[in-house]
């Protein structure tokens, strides 16, 4: 027999009893719809985290002073001075796979302008930070080599600075605020870049040259971190080998002596902040995949049933002329069209799902094509699955039993 | 004639809770085509067994059954399932059609089994199984829709869809109302003047005289097996009924 003639049987099959065959759907529909759905939402949040780290500069290396230990006391790592201007100069001139190096002091406190203040963070920097940390003046200019040497005392603002000091909206290049006691000229304001993932205001800050901020502000000779940017992302572990390598050399550390300095790239930050919406996903997937599998039961229970109350139709089958694998190919085809016809409306029914979270609830969502696809082959592999045993137990009925049976 | 059925020496042993029963003790039996031919006995007698052995659904434990001259008792299920379809056409007592399925469709149900069959040929072949049944008109009507005396037209348009070497026919009338029997019993007669091997099952002795041959058995063995000299004429019995204005 061939399968045309068996998927016009099975289909009639199906039309003869709709609402049960749509009753029976409903597990697939809602199982796959589920998946698609939760795939994305957590696709969606882990690519809007990704994005933003990668507007911070996804191949941004930080370094910090740390992991000293003075007489047994672990001490803050911002307490450490390990970390000095020879070591950024070495760093900057003997690497080969950085293209940008930072120093970076900073300092709290309030910033004002005339009768206006806001709370904010000076950062001592070099120009190079611009590249690193990916931001952009909007107005002005950056200050110069020439002024880090000087320790110029001018600056640039991000916008939140400027909104809580200059709430008139004029032109701020060339305006003196005061921080703390220093005045320090604006030559420059960055271009807006909102909050990060972790909610900080990536706008409320000043940048300095960090010679200014560590001679007239704090008086310290030592640096607070260093920043740099690798090459490119796969640079990243290459990059970091290098910068222990020379660092360990600067500090003396002999082999066997701990890091007095800890070094993290962007990347970590990322693995590290998306492995917790890898695990919301896993777990979303799980939970959906359940009601995928509870779908699956739901086509089995039903194909069963179906089969006790067609035994008299098998028997009749098999008495003009029906072979067992017939009836076996026809109970399949059944269990399959429900679930592959479940699934396409699930598909249909998630991505719609996906599109109302994203519209209503503002949640970013991505629609992955396997996450599709895999739900979709799930299902239908769900539909063989679970129509095996139901379809078998059918091709096996003995004809003139089934004839017989009431 | 030529022969459509040959049983010789045929047993059929069954194995119920450790003990052997014997439903057929050794039974011979030629049916020519062209025959119509009743095979009668009261219950236990072995009947069903050997309906059942005719329309190779099951095998004789021995002895051998030749239908058409293929050998049966030697053939596997699927090579079984294949003779029925091309070779045997069944009615039933209780009509045995699809649900929610048309005339049509349930006519052609045969030969969808048959890969050699077209859709178009499937079509026309049932279309006109149908008009010789006299349902010409109700080709479309669903089997819901039917009454017990189409219904079983309708499964008889079905046993003859293939053009079978037989018609195997289990108690066709045991459901009918006593027109409507006679109804079925001439549409029988027509088949059986056109030419057909009909095997009539059935524990109505009544039927006998309609047929042109009568096999009686009895605890699995047949007792008598006689030619029926006057056959009576279904259409003249039909006609004497009594009016009934319902």
């Amino acid at each position: 027999m061939n399968l045309v003639n068996l998927f016009k049987i099975a289909f009639k099959a199906l039309c003869n009893n709709k609402l049960r065959g749509f009753l029976t759907m409903l597990g697939i529909i809602i199982g796959v719809g589920s998946v698609i759905t939760m795939l994305a939402i957590g696709q969606g949040s882990k690519r809007s985290i990704q994005a933003q780290i990668g507007e911070m500069g996804s191949n941004m290396i930080m370094i910090h002073p740390g992991g000293d230990r003075r007489g047994g006391v672990r001490l803050d790592a911002a307490a450490m001075e390990s970390l000095k201007l020879k070591d950024l100069e070495d760093i900057a001139t003997q690497t080969r796979y950085l293209s940008a190096v930072s120093p970076s002091v900073n300092s709290s406190g309030q910033a004002v302008y005339g009768a206006n203040n806001t709370p904010t963070t000076v950062y001592g920097i070099s120009p190079e930070y611009l590249e690193i940390r990916r931001y952009k003046v909007a107005d002005g200019d950056m200050f110069s080599e020439q002024d880090v040497r000087t320790a110029a005392k001018v600056c640039l603002v991000g916008k939140s600075v400027v909104d809580e000091l200059f709430p008139g909206g004029e032109s701020v290049v060339g305006k003196v605020i005061r921080f703390g006691k220093i005045p320090l000229r604006i030559i420059g304001v960055l271009e807006s870049k909102g909050y990060n993932s972790m909610g900080m205001d990536q706008d409320n800050l000043i940048l300095a040259p960090y010679t200014t901020v560590q001679k007239r502000m704090l008086a310290i000779t030592h640096l607070q971190s260093i920043n740099c940017s690798a090459l490119s992302e796969s640079h990243t572990d290459q990059a970091i080998d290098e910068i222990s390598a020379i660092l360990r050399a600067n500090h003396k550390l002999r082999e066997g002596d701990e890091d007095d300095f800890t070094i993290r790239s962007q990347q970590e930050l990322a693995t590290m902040m998306t492995s917790t919406t890898d695990m919301m996903t896993l777990l979303l997937a799980a939970v959906a995949g359940i009601s995928l599998l509870v779908g699956g039961i739901g086509i089995m229970n039903i194909m069963y049933v179906s089969v006790t109350e067609r035994t008299r139709e098998i028997g009749l089958r098999m008495s003009i002329g029906a072979k067992g694998r017939d009836i076996l190919a026809q109970f399949l085809i059944e269990s399959i069209l429900i679930s592959v016809t479940g699934g396409l409306i699930g598909v249909f029914v998630g991505v719609g799902a996906a599109l109302l979270v994203n519209l209503l609830a503002a949640f970013p969502i991505y629609i992955q094509p396997w996450s599709v696809l895999l739900s979709f082959a799930v299902c239908t592999l769900t539909g063989i699955f679970f129509g095996w045993y139901p379809a078998s137990k059918a091709a096996m009925l003995d004809p003139i039993e089934a004839l017989r049976y009431e | 004639m030529r022969e459509v059925i040959r049983l010789e020496n045929v047993r059929r042993d069954f194995v119920v809770g450790g003990e052997t029963v014997h439903a057929l003790r050794g039974v011979s039996l030629t049916i020519h085509e062209g025959e119509f031919v009743t095979i009668m006995g009261t219950s236990g007698s072995g009947k069903s067994t050997l309906l059942n052995l005719l329309g190779c659904l099951d095998r004789p434990t021995s002895g051998e059954y030749f239908l058409d001259g293929s050998a049966v008792r030697s053939m596997d299920k699927n090579a079984r399932a294949a003779l029925r379809n091309r070779k045997i056409g069944f009615v039933f007592q209780n009509y045995n059609l699809l649900p929610k399925t048309t005339a049509l469709e349930n006519v052609a149900l045969p030969l969808l089994y048959n890969p050699a069959c077209s859709a178009a040929e499937r079509r026309r072949r049932a279309e006109q199984a149908l008009l010789s049944v006299g349902l010409g008109e109700r080709m479309l009507h669903k089997s819901n829709q039917m009454s017990g005396g189409q219904m079983q037209r309708v499964a008889i348009a079905r046993a003859l869809v293939n053009d079978p070497a037989v018609i195997l026919a289990d108690e066709a009338t045991g459901n009918l109302d006593t027109r409507t029997s006679f109804e079925v019993l001439v549409l029988f007669q027509q088949l059986h003047a056109a030419g057909r091997t009909i095997i009539f099952v059935t524990h109505n002795p009544e039927l006998a005289r309609y047929s042109s041959r009568n096999v009686t058995l009895r605890d699995g063995r047949i007792v008598s097996d006689v030619r029926n000299p006057q056959i009576l004429s279904a259409a003249e019995a039909l006609a004497a009924l009594p009016r009934t204005d319902d």
